[in-house]
């Protein structure tokens, strides 16, 4: 057993330890500041909802949260507002986004990650990073001066004579609608999806693929048993940044999806989405249940990006599981 | 060093508030904010101590800044309603100038299109559904009316633009003044929307057989032909500078400005036309910006007047100058009458 022995500590030592002590001081500084930054993300979205629901208060007033929600109705003039058709034109351009967006940006992202020789990659690939670039009242002009008119005249009426059996594709052929509003969504989260897609694919070790072209694999086996069910997570998660823009975009949609506060089954009808109408009318709301409306469409808004993201995540929670499952 | 800077930079900052004395915030509708720069621009040149500052943020944000006070003056293209005045006593309306809304239209082959106020109310309430309509062909003989179907075209923005349309389509068709109403937003019966002038434009251009409404000032600087309409005294005007200003003659003002002089019963006035107005307070808190402001609002209606028709903008007609000149003289500097001709 040592005796107790009172420790002397030598003068080098105790500047080493002040210094050390004041490296600590650094440490819990750095780390309030973390702090800080990590919670102002929850403070911000706290002061946008609590601002939304102070303004949107008057609106609540005049009518129940239920019937703002289902009712079609939006007459300015008689103060009498619905958000249903705002809902709807907003989920039903959204998906129509999703879902020609992520086959397209997957398989872009595929074609460049496992397929294309490698002189021809910053070729595709520095279009793509233009495309993202460009601003999206830009795509709203293009929709309306080229897209919309190429829709009307060839695109709508022949998925009307081909598909017209279906509710989707009927009507008169106006190029202004849903569809358009769709389509310009697809070529703004193109760029979002697909460069994400490339890098989550970058990421696949080649000893996977390698090991699967091994075992007698084709290149796209390869690409199938190998490659995608590694990234899948990662493409999910590109998915969701897409979704996230595409339910927030206001200029490009508000040029071409006709503005009109209605719901109907064909996707050649013109409708309306949650951030157009707030775009379109809150300069010029006076009355204050007339803006507190539009501040109750945010917060719908809001409501729809946090439900779709959660769900999402879920999603990506049950995948990963099921991979991690099925790769033990 | 860095003292120096500090030092340098309060003297220079305090040199810049002496220099501009006086500086006049306003903020408001986005329609006449051209020929307000150009006036406050040119009014500068005759008072260099004098700068304005207008935000042309939209009608409705011009309102809300002038009910909290914190601009000097706010502008709109629509008149207050009871219950915003109501919450900004003492605000008056001084029109500045007037602008018309234009009918235009995509129909190939068709240069002149003459419409009377029932079938354009008729065309915006859905009723009249083709080009070809009994009521379209007797409006216009000889001209070539396709078997198309019209596509309505309106603004999806709030506007004030929207707001004299649909005062005026209440106004000659009680169907419209019962389903629809007037206002700056509107559920409108039929048709697509399209965002400000260029939107409607857009649409119209766009799609064959489409009729929509714009701004005069906007038609003119875009070369598109609008519609001849058809005014109370059944003559068929093309709308310009000089029909424009003709609405507000024979028509009676209030005392408070608060009109649409849309359906004006003169015999060469187009009939879808208003004014734009400038809110100031009655009362003038401070005393040196009161009397600048003042001032200035005696200039636009006078000399300020000859800069608006090169900017498509209607000229004020006499008989409404005169009347403003009796009402710029109530106005007040902290409760004391001001020279409004100026020094």
């Amino acid at each position: 057993m040592l005796p107790e022995a009172k420790i002397a500590i030598p003068r080098g030592e105790a500047r080493r330890l002040r210094a050390l002590r004041r490296v600590n001081v650094g440490d819990s500084s750095y780390n309030a500041l973390l702090w800080f930054f990590g919670g102002s993300v929850l403070v911000v979205a706290g002061v946008i909802v609590f601002g939304l629901w102070g303004t949107a208060s008057p609106a609540f007033r005049a009518t129940s949260v239920l019937s703002f929600i289902t009712s079609t109705n939006w007459d300015p003039v008689q103060e009498s507002f619905g958000a249903l058709p705002f809902i709807y034109g907003t989920l039903v351009t959204s998906a129509i986004a999703l879902l020609l967006a992520v086959p397209i940006g997957v398989g872009f992202a595929v074609f460049l990650v496992e397929m294309a020789p490698s002189p021809i990659r910053p070729i595709v690939s520095f279009p793509l990073e233009l495309l993202a670039a460009i601003p999206s009242v830009v795509y709203g002009l293009w929709g309306l001066f080229v897209m919309v008119p190429w829709l009307r005249s060839s695109v709508e009426p022949l998925l009307g004579s081909t598909l017209g059996f279906l509710p989707l594709f009927r009507g008169p052929p106006l190029g202004l609608g849903y569809l358009a509003g769709g389509l310009i969504l697809v070529v703004m989260i193109l760029p979002t999806i697909a460069s994400i897609s490339i890098e989550v694919l970058r990421t696949v070790p080649s000893s996977l693929r390698e090991a699967a072209l091994a075992l007698g694999a084709t290149r796209w086996e390869a690409i199938r048993v190998a490659s995608l069910p590694y990234s899948r997570t990662g493409i999910l998660g590109a998915a969701l940044l897409g979704l996230g823009r595409a339910l927030g975009e206001t200029m490009a949609v508000t040029m071409v999806i006709g503005n009109s506060p209605e719901i109907h089954a064909s996707l050649f009808a013109a409708g309306y989405s949650l951030p157009a109408v707030i775009a379109n009318e809150f300069a010029e709301a006076t009355s204050t249940v007339h803006t507190g409306v539009l501040a109750a469409l945010a917060l719908i808004l809001f409501g729809i990006t946090l439900l779709l993201n959660s769900v999402a995540r879920l999603l990506v929670r049950a995948v990963t599981k099921g991979y991690a499952k099925a790769s033990t | 060093m860095k003292k120096k800077i500090v030092m340098l930079c309060i003297a220079l900052g305090g040199a810049a508030l002496a220099a501009d004395s006086l500086l006049i915030n306003g903020a408001g509708a986005t329609f006449p904010a051209p020929i307000y720069s150009k006036w406050f621009s040119e009014y500068n040149k005759l008072h260099p101590d004098l700068k304005f500052n207008y935000q042309p943020i939209g009608s409705g944000g011009g309102i809300k800044q002038i009910t909290e006070g914190t601009v000097d003056f706010g502008a709109s293209d629509a008149p207050m309603t009871e219950e915003e005045l109501s919450k900004a006593p003492g605000v008056v309306h001084i029109p500045t100038v007037m602008g018309a809304v234009v009918i235009i239209h995509n129909v190939a082959g068709l240069t002149e299109l003459k419409l009377s106020p029932e079938t354009l109310s008729a065309i915006y309430l859905g009723k009249i559904a083709k080009w070809n309509d009994p009521a379209l062909t007797k409006e216009n003989p000889g001209a070539k009316l396709p078997d198309q179907a019209i596509s309505v075209a309106h603004r999806s923005d709030g506007s004030g633009t929207t707001n004299i349309f649909t005062d005026y389509l209440a106004k000659v068709s009680p169907e419209w003044e019962k389903g629809v109403g007037a206002g700056k937003s509107v559920k409108w019966p039929v048709g697509i929307g399209g965002k400000g002038n260029e939107g409607v434009t857009g649409v119209v251009k766009q799609t064959p057989g489409a009729i929509g409404y714009v701004e005069l000032a906007y038609a003119n600087q875009n070369k598109l032909a609008p519609a001849l309409m058809k005014n109370k005294s059944g003559v068929y005007v093309a709308p310009n500078i000089k029909s424009t200003s003709a609405a507000a003659v024979g028509v009676t003002i209030p005392d408070d400005y608060r009109v649409f002089v849309t359906n004006s019963p003169t015999k060469d006035a187009y009939p879808i036309a208003g004014f734009t107005w400038l809110l100031v307070h009655k009362d003038q808190k401070d005393a040196a910006k009161g009397k600048a402001l003042i001032q200035f609002l005696w200039w636009a209606q006078h000399a300020g007047q000859q800069f608006a028709a090169p900017l498509d903008y209607a000229p004020l007609p006499e008989p409404v100058v005169k009347k403003v000149e009796t009402t710029l003289k109530t106005l007040t500097v902290q409760g004391k009458p001001v020279n409004v001709a100026g020094s």
